[in-house]
């Protein structure tokens, strides 16, 4: 029996998802990038950044958990959502305490990546809340300075789902809210370095770091050296993101 | 000798706390689910839960320690360390704060010798500040582990402090009980329930079951019909349509559905819940009853606040009379095959748990996070099964609709807003308490009513509402215009409007679950501007900073905490402008009033112990 494709319109380009789609995993399959932090293939939608924020028929909402409905007519990159996303990973950035130019994730840095694809080039706008944040190097293959963590919850999703472990779990409440480990230090868990909670494409910033392979990549050929976060490098868009 | 004995004794305490961990986690049969019961039992009886105790509950429960974890620093009434035997918890509500309580804060700490926060070294006390507890009308008030204490002075709180240094018991405490059900045995609280206007749907003479009896005679779809008719909405704030929200639960395809009351009362300002379990909890249970036989439960549970701890005892004597005269339990008045039954799940101080979902979260043993929807609720709540949640005074309204009639109900209030209000009010005027009003009273009407002379501002709604000055008292509560789930403050021109906006702001950071960004971060940027604004250092483009992050927290937060909490921001400039313009400073440099040049120098000329005839605004040549 045919499915009955579901059809759509993103920033007015015409689409059809299947039913249980999410937006975000409509315009992916289009081919049609939609900004994100939070969401990374193959983890469970989480929906907390608010970077992939839309606004369909009026409403805003986040396209990562959005189910896809017929008729929906989506904005995705327009300037109102833009400033929304701007907004947004700026909050990010001012919520913790972001030095790029020391950061052995410069330049494959997914918030710094975001930054630039949103024209963010001071941030600026909002006070430094230059938390005191803990690091946590107690592990003999792996560092956390959770200066960088952005609470996206990946590594979170990563070690339950995919490791079966539970290494990472959210502690505390509105701005105190960390990821915490699952013992008194990293040492105390399970981990282990070929975990997917630790690998380097888990966390989208610095904060998780595999001790000894520090700025692996010189500058010119790191991951977004050569093309904004969700373009692919000859213009198009990167099927990976 | 000594040290080997003291390691031994150590290994035996060891021993018998992990035996009552073992034993509380049995009691509710090792169900991971049960976490916030099992939390409670080991805060309770140890006054903390540590590492220790977290990794223990986890090896029985079958989770990680994190996920314990995750649980414990959720909730404000759980610590990781040690309390004191008694834990007094002062009210920080605006409200209070009005009433006085920093002079309750300096007599505890003046005559406990610990600051707020802290517990004296012999861990008898411990002092802290809580959010709103539901005793507005009679502020200031704390709570000292489950009990109550309202009307506080300096002088009060200090004999309770001396009585309870000399021994005296908790129960013992309170020698003088409130009014009405207060005083009851299993009450035995000095609560008041300052009922000012009983109404005629919820606090007028009610003969018990009548309601229910004739819905036993009903089908299932005659009383959705009652309900639709009647247009009876959500009392909790949001209004939505009660009958629209069975009807969606009654026609899922699971056959396993619960009926959820949602007596999380926390909004600041609000405390009509609290006085209808003390004198409406029959027609509360009644009314869940009448859920459970319409969109067919076996189901029930009142999520109560931890806050109102005090009442749960009352509230399983009255579950348990009812039981006993065949209204819950198996086959209710005889119908055969109509099975409900109701337990009282605690909460442990979390605003956010009065959100729906946050509350089924809390139910199933997780920190007390919204869901993302879809799916909501009514199609998939707790643990996946249809689940309605509705408000205290929605369910009372309920027996009062079938007994009465839909159009009766239907007949009172407005347009789009049918029968009572019960409100809260509180604040500044003569006679704070319970009204219950039908919809569509305008603020005058209500000032005059409860004797506010000189209101100069009325917050409805609490924190999430409005702030609403002299040109709208002639708004009208209700749906179309001011709804509210009930608060109302009442604030005179003595009152300093943006130190308020300031206190609204501090409490949606401290009860934002944190989960996304803008709610968690946000919220944090706005009072830090509003801060500036106080303080004399901001510019006009301070005002449009605040309104569009206001616009982004709104448009992107996931829930309605977020949703609503830059309204005090909003509707304060929207209302009172003329405070903003009057502090706000055009900066005639082009320069950021805010820069304080003297702090910034400061410090450096302290170390050089030199000072400039620049900068120094006190420099003189002598």
């Amino acid at each position: 029996m045919a499915v009955k494709r579901i059809k759509l319109k993103i920033d007015g380009k015409k689409i059809t998802a299947k039913k249980g789609q999410t937006i975000m995993q409509a315009a992916d399959d289009a081919d049609l990038y939609i900004p994100r932090l939070c969401d990374v293939e193959g983890l469970r939608h989480q929906g907390s950044c608010r970077v992939c924020t839309v606004k369909v028929n009026g409403r805003t909402m986040a396209s990562c958990t959005q189910p896809v409905e017929d008729g929906m007519e989506v904005e995705n990159e327009t300037q109102e959502i833009t400033d929304y996303r701007r907004d947004l990973v700026r909050m990010l950035f001012h919520e913790g305490n972001h030095l790029c130019p020391i950061c052995e994730a410069s330049g494959r840095c997914e918030l710094q990546a975001m930054a630039y694809r949103l024209g963010i080039t001071q941030p600026t706008k909002f006070p430094y809340l230059q938390p005191a944040r803990s690091l946590d190097a107690s592990h003999p293959d792996i560092a956390l300075d959770t200066n960088r963590c952005i609470r996206c919850g990946r590594c979170i999703r990563a070690s339950q789902d995919v490791d079966g472990k539970g290494v990472f779990g959210y502690v505390g409440r509105g701005i105190h809210r960390s990821v915490g480990v699952n013992g008194d230090n990293l040492a105390d868990t399970n981990v282990d370095i070929s975990d997917q909670s630790v690998a380097l494409e888990t966390c989208p910033v610095g904060c998780i770091i595999q001790k000894g392979v520090g700025f692996f990549n010189p500058i010119g050929q790191r991951q977004f050296d050569n093309a904004l976060i969700g373009d692919k490098p000859n213009g198009g868009h990167d099927d990976e993101c | 000798m000594a040290e080997l004995k003291n390691s031994i004794t150590e290994a035996v305490q060891q021993k018998v706390h992990d035996r009552i961990l073992g034993q509380i986690c049995a009691d509710f049969n090792n169900d991971k689910h049960r976490m916030m019961d099992i939390l409670l039992q080991i805060q309770n009886r140890f006054r903390c839960i540590n590492a220790h105790s977290m990794e223990t509950v986890a090896a029985l429960l079958g989770c990680t320690r994190v996920e314990v974890e995750g649980v414990v620093t959720f909730y404000s009434f759980f610590s990781r360390r040690p309390k004191g035997k008694f834990t007094i918890r002062l009210c920080d509500d605006i409200i209070d704060r009005h009433a006085g309580s920093a002079k309750i804060a300096q007599a505890l700490e003046n005559e406990l010798g610990i600051s707020m926060g802290e517990t004296t070294a012999d861990e008898l006390f411990s002092i802290d500040y809580t959010a709103c507890i539901g005793m507005s009308d009679q502020a200031p008030a704390a709570m000292v582990n489950n009990i109550i204490l309202a009307n506080l002075t300096p002088e009060n709180i200090r004999s309770h402090i001396q009585a309870l240094k000399s021994g005296v018991s908790l129960e013992d405490l309170v020698e003088e009980f409130g009014s009405g059900n207060n005083a009851h045995k299993k009450l035995r609280s000095m609560v008041n329930n300052n009922i000012q206007k009983p109404g005629d749907v919820l606090l007028c003479d009610i003969s018990n079951n009548k309601g229910l009896e004739k819905a036993l005679a009903m089908t299932p779809q005659a009383i959705l019909d009652q309900i639709i008719e009647s247009g009876v909405r959500g009392s909790g704030g949001a209004g939505f349509p009660a009958g629209r929200k069975w009807a969606i639960a009654a026609n899922t395809d699971d056959k396993v559905r619960f009926v959820f009351c949602n007596a999380d009362e926390g909004e600041p300002g609000t405390f009509k819940d609290r006085v209808l379990m003390t004198e409406r909890p029959d027609l509360l249970i009644e009314g869940m009853t009448i859920a459970g036989h319409t969109i067919g439960s076996e189901y029930g549970l009142i999520y109560l606040r931890g806050e109102y701890a005090y009442l749960k005892s009352w509230l399983e004597h009255i579950l348990q009379q009812r039981r006993d005269q065949g209204y819950l339990g198996k086959d209710i008045c005889g119908v055969k095959g109509f099975n409900f039954d109701i337990r009282i799940q605690m909460g442990a101080g979390a605003y956010i748990c009065g959100e729906e979902s946050a509350l089924i979260s809390s139910c199933e043993g997780l920190p007390g996070e919204p869901k993302t929807r879809p799916p909501f609720p009514v199609e998939k709540g707790y643990l996946e099964h249809p689940t309605i949640v509705n408000n205290v005074e929605t369910f009372c309204q309920i027996p009062r609709i079938i007994d009465q009639g839909a159009s009766w109900f239907y007949g009172m209030g407005t347009a789009e807003s049918h029968g009572t209000k019960l409100l809260s009010v509180c604040g500044d005027c003569e006679r704070p308490g319970i009204y219950e009003l039908p919809y569509g009273i305008a603020l005058d009407e209500l000032m005059e009513m409860v004797g506010a002379i000189d209101v100069a501002a009325i917050q409805v709604g609490g924190p999430s509402g409005q702030l609403i000055g002299r040109n709208g008292f002639k708004r009208r509560i209700c749906f179309e215009d001011l709804p509210t789930g009930g608060s109302i403050m009442m604030f005179s021109t003595k009152r300093n409007m943006l130190e308020i906006v300031e206190y609204f702001l501090d409490f949606f950071i401290d009860e934002s679950c944190g989960f996304c960004t803008p709610c968690r971060v946000g919220n944090v940027f706005l009072k830090e501007r509003i801060d500036k604004i106080r303080k004399g250092h901001a510019v006009s483009d301070d005002i449009d900073y605040l309104k569009e992050l206001s616009n982004t927290i709104i448009k992107t937060s996931r829930c309605g905490l977020g949703q609503t909490s830059p309204n005090p921001v909003l509707s304060s400039l929207d209302n009172f402008p003329l405070i903003y313009s009057a502090l706000v400073k055009e900066s005639e440099d082009v320069l950021e009033t805010n820069f304080d040049i003297q702090g910034a120098l400061e410090e450096s000329r302290r170390l050089a112990k030199h000072r400039s005839y620049i900068y120094d605004p006190d420099f003189s040549e002598e």
